[in-house]
């Protein structure tokens, strides 16, 4: 292989971080910056009610936002948001673990995890609702149904396929059931469990709204539909704005959480392109 | 005898496939006594990783037994390590070295103290006490491969087993590694399995080398090699006895190759 050479190899360290640092957040940060004066000018040149200056959503953002609005609406949707995450990650990966790792429950199940994946999952919404009214529980089990899949069907798929050799290596060193679990299958499947958690993410927050867009009298989901009902359309482009700050959030504790679970995941992929 | 370490004894494996049933071992017999270094040749194919697999109980024999220490093998004992051919997919890449050699030693009741000092003898046993805290994939081929004999080591196994474990590394660190299995052997008086497809390894390392025949396999021969224990890769090499030793392995597995060899009735 030509992977391997004779000496300790460590992914190459590029000097000069802060240098680094300052050019990548200007590479980031120049487009997005450049749009919104585009935008800014063209509101002004041409005015249009339904597309408001840059100015005038980050004016509607202060005010609709930052006040009571943020503990009525915005927590409590991150609140459901982040318990329905935690939930579905939990769920996914214990349930996929579960059925990777036992071959007639996998048998058994798979078409019919393939069907509810399959299933739009707002569309359970009115479902749940009649189920659960418009409660919290409602919500945040809605959010879970939509989101639980990508982790869930990633473990099965990480956890069955553990590498035969390593195992055997298990096998033939009498580990544990416990201790095979938690050396082997769970670090063996880390990659595609993180990634089918980086899905479930996204799929999370789109639930999120959407759950709150239907029979419900607060959130930001809510806030949204009703700015938009309403003809406050500088709120409704803050709202908007909000939820993608939000997914950008997300985004970026995933990564920093992602870069730590699978350090020699990454470590690898690196020696192997240098 | 009283020092027997392991016994195989009429072992026989068939497979079942689509074409009936394929006779992939026919009868193995030999022993081994402790302390020994046997090494285990074998045409291509022979079914020499089947054997070894029957022997660390990862594999159920279709007749025969394994006994190991009075024991028979019926699961992977507790008293035996392994070292495979493919070491990049044998060490565990989410894990340091240390981590590695490490793992196996969690659930054998040893103080946290006891079980740090095998691991770092382990590791100065095998010339990596500085890589300790490297991960494998930062290791060429033969030193990933020094991390699994350091993990057998630790594991203070009654007999090594090791599949072909140089097989996939370049020509010079197959010497180097070489010398220390037979460092393993005589410094620390292990009990080693060796099994390999290279007849000259096998005479240079082994004080038996034990020669399969063609699949179905069984014994063909159980060869005594008499050369000095201290070896060294020029000088052993070069000594006639080493020539005519592995000039006599070779035409045997030429002879199995053939199938001319006769099967031993019993």
């Amino acid at each position: 292989m030509t992977l391997y050479t004779s000496t300790v190899r460590r992914p190459p360290q590029r000097p000069n971080l802060w240098a680094r640092m300052g050019s990548s957040i200007l590479y980031a940060i120049g487009v997005p910056v450049l749009l919104l004066v585009i935008w800014g000018v063209w509101g002004t040149i041409a005015p249009a009610k339904f597309f408001p200056s840059p100015l005038t959503i980050a004016e509607a953002f202060v005010d609709t936002w930052i006040g009571p609005a943020f503990v009525t609406d915005v927590l409590p949707s991150l609140a459901r948001l982040a318990a329905a995450i935690v939930l579905a990650v939990v769920i996914g990966i214990a349930a996929g673990t579960l059925i990777g790792l036992t071959r007639w429950l996998r048998e058994l199940l798979e078409p019919l995890l393939e069907f509810f994946r399959a299933i739009p999952p707002p569309v359970l919404i009115p479902v749940f609702v009649a189920l659960l009214g418009v409660t919290d529980q409602m919500k945040v089990i809605v959010i879970v149904f939509g989101s639980l899949w990508p982790v869930l069907l990633n473990t099965v798929e990480g956890v069955r396929s553990t590498d035969s050799v390593m195992t055997e290596t298990a096998r033939s060193f009498a580990l544990t059931p416990t201790e095979r679990l938690f050396s082997l299958v769970l670090p063996a499947a880390s990659p595609r469990i993180m990634a089918g958690v980086r899905q479930t993410l996204s799929v999370a927050l789109i639930m999120m709204v959407i759950s709150e867009m239907f029979y419900s009298s607060s959130g930001l989901g809510f806030q949204v539909a009703y700015f938009q009902r309403n003809y406050l359309i500088a709120q409704m482009w803050s709202g908007i704005v909000l939820l993608g700050l939000i997914g950008v959030l997300l985004a970026v504790v995933f990564t920093i959480v992602e870069r730590r679970v699978l350090r020699w995941y990454h470590g690898i992929k690196e020696v192997e392109r240098a | 005898m009283p020092d027997t370490l392991l016994t195989v004894d009429h072992l026989k494996k068939t497979y079942e496939s689509s074409t009936g049933v394929v006779e992939a071992i026919g009868d193995i017999g030999f022993t081994m006594r402790r302390g020994e270094l046997v090494c285990i040749v074998g045409p291509s194919g022979c079914g020499k990783t089947t054997l070894l697999k029957c022997i660390a109980g990862l594999l159920k024999p279709t007749a025969g037994s394994v006994v190991l220490d009075g024991k028979e093998v019926t699961g992977p004992p507790p008293n035996m390590a392994l070292v495979f051919q493919e070491y990049g997919r044998s060490l565990y890449p989410w894990l340091t070295v240390r981590g590695n050699v490490e793992l196996p030693l969690k659930h054998k009741k040893l103080s946290k103290a006891r079980r740090t000092r095998l691991v770092e003898d382990a590791l100065e046993a095998v010339g990596l006490s500085h890589a300790g805290g490297s991960y494998p994939w930062q290791l060429s081929g033969g030193m990933q491969q020094r991390v699994a004999i350091a993990r057998a080591v630790a594991y203070q196994p009654e007999v090594l087993i090791m599949d072909e474990p140089f097989a996939a590394v370049d020509a010079q660190t197959r010497a180097d590694l070489e010398d220390l299995v037979r460092r393993l052997h005589l410094d620390r008086g292990m009990s080693i399995l060796f099994v390999t497809h290279d007849i000259d390894e096998s005479v240079y390392l082994g004080e038996r080398v034990i020669v399969l025949s063609k699949s179905p396999t069984w014994v063909q021969e159980d060869l005594h090699i008499d050369l000095d224990p201290q070896r060294d890769q020029i000088t052993t090499r070069a000594l006639p006895r080493f020539t005519e030793l592995r000039t006599h392995v070779y035409e045997q597995i030429q002879r199995a190759k053939r199938g001319e060899a006769t099967r031993p009735v019993g």
